[in-house]
């Protein structure tokens, strides 16, 4: 184990950002926080949670996927893809860092998308422990330690240190790149901070929600309750759950004719949109129930059935404050699995 | 903290819907924590008086959904309407967007409701609990312990500057009916309007590139009521999820805040539903204000079948050239 | 990055050929501008067509895969896409990816069996693939029957090579019908299912069902009083598409893809998926 002290975090991230962009927690002028790119006058903030997802460094919101240039009937088809450049990502919670597992199943199996691929092997998480989860928290829920984040580089924040840890053979690298400002540490202070972590998260309201009543091959306990009626009642149908999870992941391909050719892009979709699965001759899924239904079924049983039980939530809890109408997924949680 | 209480509220909901003179009551719904309550249907009343609730977070303008409860459900639905609700549910009928005999309004009176992300924001994360009480919001939390936090300073923006205390419309009222305030809700669209045009581009550029294009703000909204919405239509050309460049998610919340113009009440949930915080409810006061200044004072919802200077003609209208030279002074 | 391949990423794919079926059906030739397939597959599969500007679609490949020159996709007018296909000429470009679903089992399953094609309309398109494969491979079958019937005898799909191939093998016994009666028809009048009960079919078959969702369904009810199981009768699904690939989220039914997992599926394995299609 590594360690640096706080007073130097901003040596730190200048060292790391000399040889890749580096993308730290900063404020949003709005009360939140978001990943920004780590230059001179961008504060690191302390906060528990971005109100975006890191999702977006490997699958953004909108990518231009190709162009094409049409001239009469002729088509030319243009590969626009180029090397990700490297970037460093600090401060990526427990939660969220699993969440790239769960993208990585559905964008890294065969046929491998080459454009998530190109960013994830460019790209170097260094996460860091939770101290003082909220009550929304419920990580543990699916099997997440807050207190021992995987990523590239694990870190622990004390009061006036920085622990760092190498996880894999990308994080090795950086940390040598990082050798002459980083002293050797012994692990007992962040073996503390574990334990007073792990006994905080006992406490949380959300502790005792647990995964048991769901996974794969539990499409006909659920699909027909009547409880999705009740749940999705009133639903408004936006996409602020879908947008703000870190593991949802579905999107549209659509075309954009600039005037001087066309240029295809990808973009975040929702399954809460009523338009999400319309063809020219039917919806599958014609009422926000259905679409609620198809919301939460992909998380709890579906993901799981085709994952080998991995679930599609890492509990990081955004959806908890942001749903406009507070419904989210621990209330559907509970009332399917009956505790409500 | 609410003078009216949910004993009285709940005794009304529990008594209409057991006399059977309605068949439903929408209502708030607890949660997780005291803060998350969830807009919902009640049709029973042990369902009722188990989990209905009316506290400080009850912020939600419930006037948007009569139009698809009173479409599905049989009978009538019975609501608890704030004064800011009732401006929409007249400018709903105003639009005739559903039946009015299929509803019992019940007008309740409100002190505000509570931001909880202003209260986050006062005492950190790890919230166990709040009350409100007549010395504040109390809040128990993980790590800090007890904090009390003044009501004034954790409203809701809308509710900070509250426009009416007043019901404009109700079948019934429970508590004491206020009066219309002098608000100064307008103060911040003047600080924009003193600004430079670069200066106002540049706040808007600001707070628009948050945008996460959820629409939330337009699904909330209860002048947003078209049966199929021109950004969700594929054939539009300007159907998108995610803005392509930075141009377009000002052009959604232009277009947004033109078509709502002169029906829109200021009931402030585009700002509170945003998950990124953006003052949405800025650009439709500036819309107002505007209207005030070149039509004389109007309030969308105010009266029932009103008509909106910008959907009605009187001779004595400004014409285009008089608007641009008030503009120019 | 340009050498690695990404299953987004589409070939330049030329019309060659646009026969009209239909009055609403057309059907395409596509080949590469350097007039090859664009690439091999089962019968079944489905490829992904589009033009830049206007969109992408998935169809299936009506040509078998025995044709080596070229692909074919008979394709009805009902949106954006397909409209655009349809005032397309000989020579334009259009964009074409794939080949993506399971096939049907031609080489497993349906090996030896006596086989029964069952098409409603536009139906035809995907079976018309599986049909001339096995036309192709005729040892490895047993008898083919095709029953196959559409609104009116202007909107039989194929009619042409119906008539003048299929009906002249030997071993393969075509049915066709239309809804109502019609000058110039002296064949069979009424619906599939019930044509499909009239002509009451040896329950050793296999079946092969495409049309309408309620067509199929119909059918489908008609197979089980005949005597049929579940497990001898496939058929193949339809729902909006954006990858082929199943990540993109939207052609699920429960936790099948159908761009992946299907289009094609066995009926009893239907009966395990949710009812949401």
């Amino acid at each position: 184990m590594r360690k640096i002290s706080l007073a130097n975090l901003d040596t730190l991230f200048k060292k790391i950002n000399e040889n890749a962009a580096l993308y730290i927690p900063a404020t949003d002028n709005a009360g939140g926080a978001v990943y920004t790119k780590y230059a001179d006058g961008v504060e690191y903030l302390d906060t528990l949670n971005t109100v975006r997802s890191p999702k977006d460094f490997f699958f953004p919101q909108s990518e231009n996927l190709m162009e094409f240039k049409v001239t009469g009937k002729n088509i030319e088809l243009f590969d626009i893809r180029e090397e990700s450049e490297d970037f460093v990502v600090f401060g990526v919670r427990a939660c969220d860092v699993k969440s790239f597992e769960v993208l990585d199943r559905v964008f890294l199996t065969e046929p491998v998308d080459s454009y998530y691929a190109n960013r994830r092997a460019h790209g170097v998480i260094i996460s860091l422990a939770c101290t003082r989860p909220a009550e929304t928290c419920f990580c543990t829920t699916f099997g997440i330690d807050a207190s021992a984040p995987a990523g590239d580089v694990s870190a622990w924040k004390t009061a006036d240190t920085l622990y760092l840890e190498a996880n894999t053979e990308k994080g090795k690298k950086l940390l040598e790149t990082l050798s002459d400002i980083l002293e050797d540490a012994d692990n007992s202070e962040v073996t503390a901070q574990q334990e007073s972590t792990r006994e905080i998260m006992k406490k949380l309201p959300l502790a005792n929600l647990t995964t048991d009543a769901f996974g794969g091959n539990k499409t006909k306990d659920y699909f027909d309750s009547p409880l999705w009626e009740e749940l999705s009642e009133t639903c408004l149908g936006c996409g602020t759950c879908t947008f703000v999870c870190p593991t949802c992941q579905c999107y549209d391909i659509k075309d954009f004719n600039t005037g001087n050719g066309v240029i295809r892009y990808r973009c975040w979709d929702s399954c809460m949109y009523s338009e999400f699965t319309k063809m020219a001759h039917g919806n599958s899924r014609n009422t926000q129930v259905e679409r609620f239904r198809q919301r939460f079924m992909h998380k709890l049983v579906y993901y799981p059935e085709n994952n080998e039980g991995l679930f599609s939530c890492v509990g990081c809890g955004r959806c908890l404050s942001k749903c406009p109408i507070s419904m989210n997924i621990v209330k559907v949680m509970k009332r399917l699995g009956g505790e409500n | 903290m609410q003078k009216i209480t949910r004993d009285v509220i709940l005794e009304k909901a529990i008594s209409m819907l057991q006399s059977g003179e309605v068949s439903a009551v929408l209502g708030h719904r607890t949660g997780e924590f005291s803060y998350d309550v969830t807009p919902s249907v009640f049709t029973d009343a042990q369902d009722l008086k188990a989990n209905f609730v009316w506290n400080d977070f009850c912020g939600a303008n419930f006037s948007k959904y009569l139009i698809s409860k009173t479409k599905k459900l049989e009978g009538k639905i019975l609501v608890f309407l704030k004064p800011c609700d009732t401006y929409s549910f007249n400018q709903l009928l105003t639009e005739h967007r559903f039946e009015r005999e299929k509803v019992y309004a019940v007008g309740i009176p409100c002190e505000g409701m509570v931001d909880i992300a202003k209260v986050k924001a006062e005492i950190g994360d790890g919230i166990l609990s709040i009350e409100s009480t007549d010395a504040g919001v109390v809040v128990e939390t993980l790590y800090d312990g007890t904090k009390t936090i003044a009501f004034e300073d954790v409203l809701l923006e809308r509710c900070a500057n509250c426009k009416s205390k007043k019901h404009v419309a109700y079948d019934e009222l429970l508590g004491d009916e206020g009066e219309v305030i002098d608000s100064n809700r307008f103060d911040e669209v003047e600080r924009l309007e003193a600004m430079t045009p670069d200066e106002r581009f540049a706040f808007w550029q600001g707070e628009l590139s948050r945008c996460i294009r959820c629409n939330a703000c337009r699904d909330v909204c209860p002048a947003c009521t078209c049966e199929k919405c021109v950004f969700d239509n594929p054939n539009s050309g300007v159907e998108n999820k995610a803005p392509t460049t930075s141009f377009e998610e000002k052009m959604f919340h232009i277009i947004r805040a033109f078509h709502v113009a002169g029906r829109c009440t200021d009931c402030g949930e585009c700002s509170r539903v945003c998950p990124q915080n953006i003052p949405l409810h800025l650009l439709n006061r500036k819309f107002i204000k505007d209207i005030n200044t070149f039509y004389g004072e109007y309030q969308a919802g105010e009266v029932e079948g009103s008509r909106a200077p910008l959907v009605d003609y009187t001779l004595e209208d400004l014409e285009a050239e008089d608007v641009f030279k008030k503009e120019g002074e | 990055m340009a050498n690695i391949n990404d299953t987004l990423i589409p070939a330049i794919g030329v019309i060659t050929d646009v026969r009209i079926d239909t009055p609403d059906v057309k059907t395409f030739r596509v080949v590469t501008p350097d007039g090859k397939k664009a690439f091999d597959h089962k019968p079944g599969q489905c490829a992904m067509l589009s033009i830049p500007g206007v969109g992408e679609a998935m169809f299936s490949i009506t040509s078998s895969p025995t044709n080596t020159e070229f692909m074919e996709f008979s394709i009805k007018k009902c949106g954006c896409v397909t409209d655009w296909l349809h005032q397309a000429e000989v020579g334009q470009q259009i964009t074409i990816r794939g080949p993506y679903g399971r096939p049907f089992p031609v080489d497993t399953e349906f090996k030896g069996k006596d086989l029964l094609f069952i098409a409603g309309g536009i139906g035809l398109a995907p079976l018309r693939s599986v049909i001339n494969y096995c036309r192709d491979n005729r040892a490895d079958y047993g008898t083919i029957d095709i029953v196959y019937g559409s609104r009116s005898m202007d909107d039989l799909v194929d009619y042409n090579e119906i008539i003048e191939e299929w009906t002249k093998d030997t071993d393969v016994h075509v049915h066709l019908t239309i809804d109502r009666e019609q000058e110039g028809w002296d064949g069979h009048v009424g619906f599939v299912p019930a044509y499909v009960k009239e002509l009451g079919f040896d329950t050793n078959k296999t079946a092969i069902i495409c049309g309408p969702p309620i067509m199929i369904k119909f059918t489908l009810e008609a197979m089980i009083e005949l005597g049929f199981d579940k497990t001898q009768v496939y058929t193949t699904m339809e729902l909006r598409m954006k990858c082929g690939v199943g990540k993109c989220g939207r052609c699920n039914i429960g936790a099948k893809y159908v761009c992946k997992d299907g289009p094609v599926f066995r009926c009893d394995e239907l009966d395990e998926l949710p009812d949401e299609y």
